[in-house]
């Protein structure tokens, strides 16, 4: 890999864009299952792999599976985000593995979040 | 507090309204209100998603907290002008209610969310750690670049001056002056060093920020590197995370890929590269100086200091230590610039700071607050209050270095001075609640049972002293506390303070300090009443079997593991106190009430 | 104690605890940190990663390898808990010392695994099957109180049941 240069990054910030926005990117919704030391010892991992499950039980193309640290509400876990194009990010909490294929079947493919099992949408404010 | 501002205005920053230019116009918004001189008075922000992606980009403008939708770049002269000089609301991009999913609630529907401010924790549960690019869309690097580049050491010194950001490991001293120390000492090798030896119970901030956003602590490492003159770094990380371990070295080495690391980075002529380093598990080495013979390959025993580290630290060269939270900070503060970090916060406590918040309240997690937010509202607001609808007892924070502080003065401001003068430090983040069932003598016992443990030996008041704390303690906890005890108490931990070589034992005596200085009816009823008023000290209570209440289902009886109940089948049993071990299963089993406990 | 007598009596002990295996990659380990300064400890961390122990006989080979005193090695083996003298049990379980596992009640927990499989904190159980350790605060205080076997995390742990919950880990 070459060394990167000041445009490079302005570049992959652009690229990120396309690939891992949902709006303008290929894909149709992302899933974010919350992966730090608390979630994975409260059963993150089944979840991931119950989402992978229906990705690959359902031949889908246009779905986002991917990972990220802890989302804070270390009591609520294991926890997943799951946006879909054009709406807001929904915060799932205290996930099992029928939960997270209900999920999956409502929001992901019907677009209809599960609102028993959501805490909230949005995300946080940064400054 | 520090700056205030008239307004606020938010311009959300989520994917869908980044993608509808939002970022553009929040742009805009900031060019527009320097050129009506309003810098001062205005703080422009970005969100996070708000939830109402169909009506991008969306504005939020507070203290009256109006949503305003659609509203482009082109739209920002006229809003500005509206908004600020005439002051009235702009009808044009008002939202209507319909708009939102009325269901389910929004970040500001919910405490938890609403009260935080996330500086150091802005890339949480939105990037994946392992994913550099993904970092680097969230103008991930742009800092380094902007440091390596474009600064000089002193720029960046008086950049972090600028900031008054304070070390987040717990002293809390100002990391600007630790850089200018070292930027000036003399030496062509200098070393820069991360704290991620996080020790203290009840705090798991550094995992945590290492965990989800590893290349921020990156970037305030090489960051710091070009300030001083060091181009070698050490991260010093407890064995005890493994997952912490295995994203920060994907992290090193994807940086080292992109040249982020590395020879001549970014074209810029400055070489800098970072090794992890496997703690072994001593506390005692979340010490700077005991940290340094550490990763010398010696036992993690402190030394006297000075020669302070800026002048004689790892291998007797230059080093700057900081921990993960204060380096996290650092690529905010270069991009935005210190008088932006110094207009969240206090006087003299600026910018945020990130607590793991655990024990009897109901939300429990890792939460980011701006410096001078109450106790209460970090307690009630954020977390929710106390499980179960106890009572709140104490507050205890700053780990084993910390102090319980009690309900009554729930309204202190979390900042280093306000905190320091309740007895306690605000440490590096552990904030542990606890309710009316725990026994104050016993959480001081617990700490310097801790303590004790954790003392390396080196220095006779610490060695010693807390030995003799820990002893005093188990002393009364168990019924054999005497008259003048609370006295010897107070002055060992006093003598043990002045006398003591290093943080660790300089701060041991703080958890029995301050329960004895608002708590001290407890250690009374210990040591005159031998009754522990919370029921929690073994040897101090009594279990016995309500005969009105108790219906003889025997369950007790079975769980006991001394065999000491007995009792016919529906009829009130027993227990024998010779042999009663107080382990309170029958307690625990009961279904109807019937144990007591005295 | 003479070189040849230090590996001698290292050797006898990798046959004995039937570790011969690693005797070629501890080799190249000492071998790769002879020259750099401050090896000790990530040495000391991978060996023991191979050998579950740090016995003197371990330690004063490592001691010979690397070029130090013994006394050193000694003197770090002692002082960080990571490092362990005595084997360990087929099975580590490990339990969260933090303050919020005390509050929910960790010494419940640990008073059950003593009683239950007849070992004391810091011990190993006769049969070698659990070593019970105390762990400074893992940092999962959402799940208090917590226990660690191997690399499970079991979290909220109920007293009444850890026994039971041990029993499958043979």
């Amino acid at each position: 890999m070459a060394k990167l240069k000041i445009d490079d990054l302005k570049k992959i910030k652009e690229k990120v864009q396309g690939t891992i926005a949902i709006r303008d990117g290929s894909h149709r919704a992302k899933i974010t299952v919350h992966m730090g030391t608390c979630g994975i010892a409260a059963g993150a991992r089944t979840i991931l792999n119950a989402f992978m499950d229906e990705v690959n039980r359902r031949g889908v193309t246009d779905v986002i599976l991917t990972t990220s640290g802890c989302a804070g509400l270390c009591s609520k876990e294991p926890m997943a985000t799951v946006e879909v194009r054009g709406a807001a990010p929904v915060k799932y909490i205290e996930l099992d593995e029928e939960k997270a294929k209900r999920i999956f079947a409502d929001h992901v493919m019907d677009e209809k979040p599960v609102i028993e099992f959501a805490l909230v949408q949005g995300s946080e404010t940064t400054y | 507090m520090g700056k205030v501002y008239r307004t606020h205005i938010l311009v959300c920053a989520g994917t869908g309204c980044v993608a509808s230019g939002s970022l553009k116009v929040r742009d805009k918004m900031i060019s527009e209100i320097e050129r009506h001189g309003l810098k001062d008075e205005v703080m422009v922000a970005s969100t996070g998603c708000n939830g109402f992606c169909a009506a991008g980009p969306i504005t939020i403008v507070h203290p009256e907290g109006i949503f305003y939708k659609r509203l482009n770049v082109d739209d920002v002269p006229f809003f500005i002008e509206e908004l600020l000089i005439k002051g009235r609301t702009v009808k044009k991009h008002l939202f209507t209610e319909e708009q939102r999913n009325e269901q389910i609630p929004i970040m500001n529907d919910i405490g938890f969310f609403k009260n935080q401010v996330l500086v150091v924790l802005k890339n949480r549960a939105l990037i994946d750690p392992d994913v550099i690019d993904e970092y680097i869309g969230r103008d991930g690097y742009l800092p380094t670049s902007k440091a390596l580049l474009e600064m000089t050491p002193d720029q960046i010194v008086e950049e972090v001056l600028t900031s008054g950001l304070r070390g987040r490991g717990g002293a809390g001293f100002s990391t600007g002056m630790k850089w200018k120390f070292c930027k000036e000492a003399k030496g062509e090798v200098k070393y820069i060093l991360c704290n991620a030896d996080e020790g203290d119970p009840g705090a798991f901030m550094d995992r945590s920020v290492l965990e989800s956003d590893p290349h921020a602590v990156l970037e305030g490492m090489i960051i710091g590197g070009k300030a001083i003159g060091a181009h070698k770094g050490y991260i010093y990380v407890r064995a005890e995370y493994p997952l912490a371990i295995q994203r920060l070295n994907t992290a090193i080495g994807q940086a080292r890929d992109y040249g982020l690391l590395g020879e001549n980075i970014f074209g810029s002529g400055f070489d800098f590269d970072i090794e992890l380093y496997y703690g072994a598990g001593a506390f005692v080495c979340g010490e700077e100086t005991a940290l340094m013979q550490s990763i010398e390959g010696k036992r993690g025993m402190p030394r006297p200091r000075p020669p302070f580290p800026a002048h004689k630290g790892l291998w007797a060269k230059p080093t700057v230590l900081n921990n993960v939270e204060t380096f996290a900070n650092i690529p905010q503060i270069i991009m935005r610039g210190g008088a932006w970090f110094a207009s969240l916060g206090t006087e003299t406590s600026k910018g945020t700071k990130v607590f793991a918040l655990t024990g009897d309240v109901t939300n429990i997690g890792l939460i980011e607050v701006p410096m001078g937010i109450t106790l209460r509202q970090i307690v009630y607001d954020i977390g929710g209050g106390i499980k179960n609808d106890k009572g709140l007892k104490a507050i205890q924070i700053g780990g084993p270095s910390g102090g319980c502080l009690p309900a009554s003065i729930i309204d202190t401001p979390v900042d280093y001075e306000s905190i320091v003068k309740t007895g306690a430090i605000v440490g590096s983040g552990g904030m542990v609640v606890m309710d009316e069932g725990n026994c104050m003598v016993d959480i001081a016992k617990f700490f310097l049972g801790f303590t004790a443990e954790e003392s390396c030996g080196k220095c006779t008041p610490c060695r010693v002293g807390t030995a003799i704390l820990l002893e005093k303690l188990t002393d009364i906890s168990e019924g054999r506390g005497k008259d003048g005890d609370i006295e010897i108490l107070e002055t060992v931990g006093r003598n043990i303070i002045s006398s003591s070589l290093c943080g660790l034992g300089q701060t041991a005596p703080n958890p029995i300090l301050t329960t004895i200085r608002y708590f001290r009816d407890e250690y009374e009823a210990h040591i005159y009443d031998k009754k522990c008023p919370a029921k929690r000290c073994k040897a101090l209570i009594t279990f016995a079997i309500d005969p009105e209440k108790c219906t003889g289902c025997t369950l007790c009886k079975r769980n006991c593991p001394q065999q000491c109940i007995s009792g016919e089948k529906k009829m009130p049993h027993t227990i024998d106190q010779s042999l009663c071990i107080r382990c309170s299963l029958c307690y625990d089993s009961c279904k109807f009430d019937a144990i007591t406990v005295a | 104690m003479n070189p040849y007598q230090i590996a001698k009596e290292y050797n006898a002990f990798l046959q004995n605890e039937s570790l011969t295996e690693f005797k070629d990659k501890i080799d190249s380990i000492l071998e790769d940190y002879r020259e750099r300064r401050g090896g000790l400890i990530p040495v000391l961390q991978q060996v023991q990663e191979y050998l579950k122990f740090l016995p003197p006989v371990v330690q004063n080979y490592v001691a010979l390898g690397l070029g130090v005193p013994s006394s050193d090695v000694y003197g770090v083996v002692s002082f960080y808990s990571f490092f362990s003298m005595k084997p360990r049990g087929r099975h580590l379980v490990r339990t969260c010392l933090g303050t919020a596992c005390y509050v929910k009640g960790i010494q419940k927990v640990i008073d059950k695994i003593e009683r239950g499989f007849d070992v004391t904190m810091g011990g190993t159980t006769k049969d070698r099957r659990f070593t019970l350790q105390g762990v400074r605060c893992l940092g999962a205080c959402g799940l208090a109180p917590v226990v660690v076997v191997d690399e499970n995390t079991l979290g909220q742990v109920d007293h009444a049941k850890i026994v039971k919950m041990l029993e499958k880990y043979e």
